[in-house]
């Protein structure tokens, strides 16, 4: 690996200032999962990394009914999926994080390294989109915010600029009868990338859908936010055919290529499957609640 | 260059390194504890898991400045005394390895898993275990093992 220099600023304050002075020579290390594997490798060749473990702000997790959940941008996977308010209210998102490579992976993981990294594949994105989170983005000059399904604009690049970085998520508290669900398809069991990966958040009002989000993951250059098929079920009841029909329109909007992993014509179908499960099962989540 | 200090199995380390150096290669090279094997060198095969904190983590994916004021535990440190840990007589006593190269990676994922589940299931060791792959047993007596382990079965 080629040389670097390593810091750990102990403030949000300090990082920022490493990072502007930095620029386009620095980036945040969250677990190093996906980073440290594409310096081995010579992808990524930052010559500063600043390590996001001892900044309290991106180690932030919380919950409360009135302002949803705050996940630091660094909190690793194994303490969100472990956390119990997260388990109750975000079964999608467990799902999500779940699904990210080992134990030894999500020890370290993060929900800010999977959405900086910037992957089409990255299974936690969808969950996040389907839930409608919001990145909170800090630089030394101020702060901004950026919806997730805004925030990757190309594979592997986003909207941070050099001298910005993610601080964390902030999910809507769940409404009375909503629930979500993320599903993504393999060909083995554990430890692969997504061919193809399906979010969805839906709201209840007795048999009626007042509020409804489907993501897609793995079908275009970004993560996407499927907002027609999403808007499609307000107003209807949850049934096989309205499910049907938005699981359409998520098709529609699907732009895959053909790879090892899978062909585009198969990635479109798989892409109406997921899409009918996810909802299918969010829909019986927020019943039961 | 750097001064890391952390603890090595219980033991105070010190040692200049610098800031690339991977934690798999401290482990093997600066510090001589070559238990822990290098497998895939992008975190899938599970040959390099160490504990880090008790958190047990693919030190081929990890910086060793990422381990500075840390406790690791590699397989050197399981031993007590030269007696081994139990999860060590059970891979032993239960045929847990054949070629012993990914051995050290499957006994700290398994001693990670003993200590925040001391009992788990059948089910329970399968999904924990899906990230350290062996190419010689079939799993089955991988599994048999950590179970008899949990069960303090011939392991005395």
């Amino acid at each position: 690996m080629h040389a670097i220099t390593y810091e750990s600023p102990k403030s949000l304050a300090q990082a920022l200032s490493l990072l502007s002075a930095t620029g386009e020579k620095g980036r945040l290390l969250a677990g190093g999962t996906d980073l440290l594997i594409q310096m081995r490798a010579g992808v990524r060749k930052p010559e500063q990394l600043i390590d996001a473990k001892s900044i309290p702000e991106l180690q932030v997790l919380s919950f409360n009914s009135q302002d949803g959940l705050r996940v630091g941008a660094a909190v690793p996977c194994c303490r969100l999926i472990e956390d119990p308010a997260v388990r109750q209210h975000y079964p999608g998102l467990v799902e999500a994080a779940g699904l990210i490579g080992s134990v030894q992976i999500q020890s370290r993981c993060s929900l800010g390294g999977n959405l900086c990294n910037g992957s089409p594949a990255a299974d936690t994105t969808p969950a996040l989109i389907a839930l409608g989170a919001v990145c909170h983005v800090a630089s030394s000059k101020g702060t901004r915010t950026v919806a997730v399904e805004d925030f990757v604009v190309s594979p592997g690049r986003t909207v941070l600029q050099a001298d910005e970085l993610l601080v964390e998520f902030r999910i809507p508290a769940p409404k009375p009868h909503s629930a979500d669900c993320y599903q993504r398809f393999i060909p083995r069991n554990e430890m692969d990338i997504a061919v193809v990966g399906v979010g969805a958040a839906v709201t209840l009002n007795g048999d009626t859908c007042t509020a409804a989000r489907i993501s897609l993951g793995a079908v275009a250059p970004t993560p996407l936010f499927a907002k027609e098929a999403g808007a499609s079920l307000v107003g209807k009841p949850l049934n096989e055919s309205t499910i049907a029909a938005a699981a359409a329109l998520a098709q529609q909007i699907a732009v895959p290529i053909t790879d090892m992993r899978g062909t585009a014509e198969y990635r479109k179908h798989m892409v109406g499957v997921l899409t009918r499960r996810v909802l299918t099962t969010a829909a019986e989540r927020a019943r039961a609640k | 260059m750097r001064t890391l200090q952390l603890r090595v199995n219980g033991e105070p380390v010190a040692r200049e390194i610098p800031d690339n150096r991977l934690l798999v290669d401290f482990l093997r090279y600066d510090l001589g504890l070559t238990g822990t094997k290098e497998g895939c060198s992008v975190g899938v095969c599970g040959a390099c898991t160490v504990l880090l904190d008790g958190q047990p983590v693919s030190s081929c994916i990890a910086l060793a400045v990422m381990a500075d004021g840390c406790e690791v535990t590699t397989i050197e440190g399981l031993a007590e005394d030269d007696r081994l840990h139990p999860l060590q007589r059970a891979f032993i006593e239960y045929g847990g390895f054949q070629c012993g190269i990914c051995t050290p990676g499957q006994i700290m994922a398994a001693k990670a898993l003993l200590d925040v589940n001391p009992h788990p299931s059948k089910e329970e060791i399968q999904g924990w275990m899906m990230g350290n792959l062996c190419r010689c047993t079939g799993y089955y007596k991988i599994i048999e093992s950590i179970q008899a382990a949990a069960e303090g079965k011939g392991v005395s």
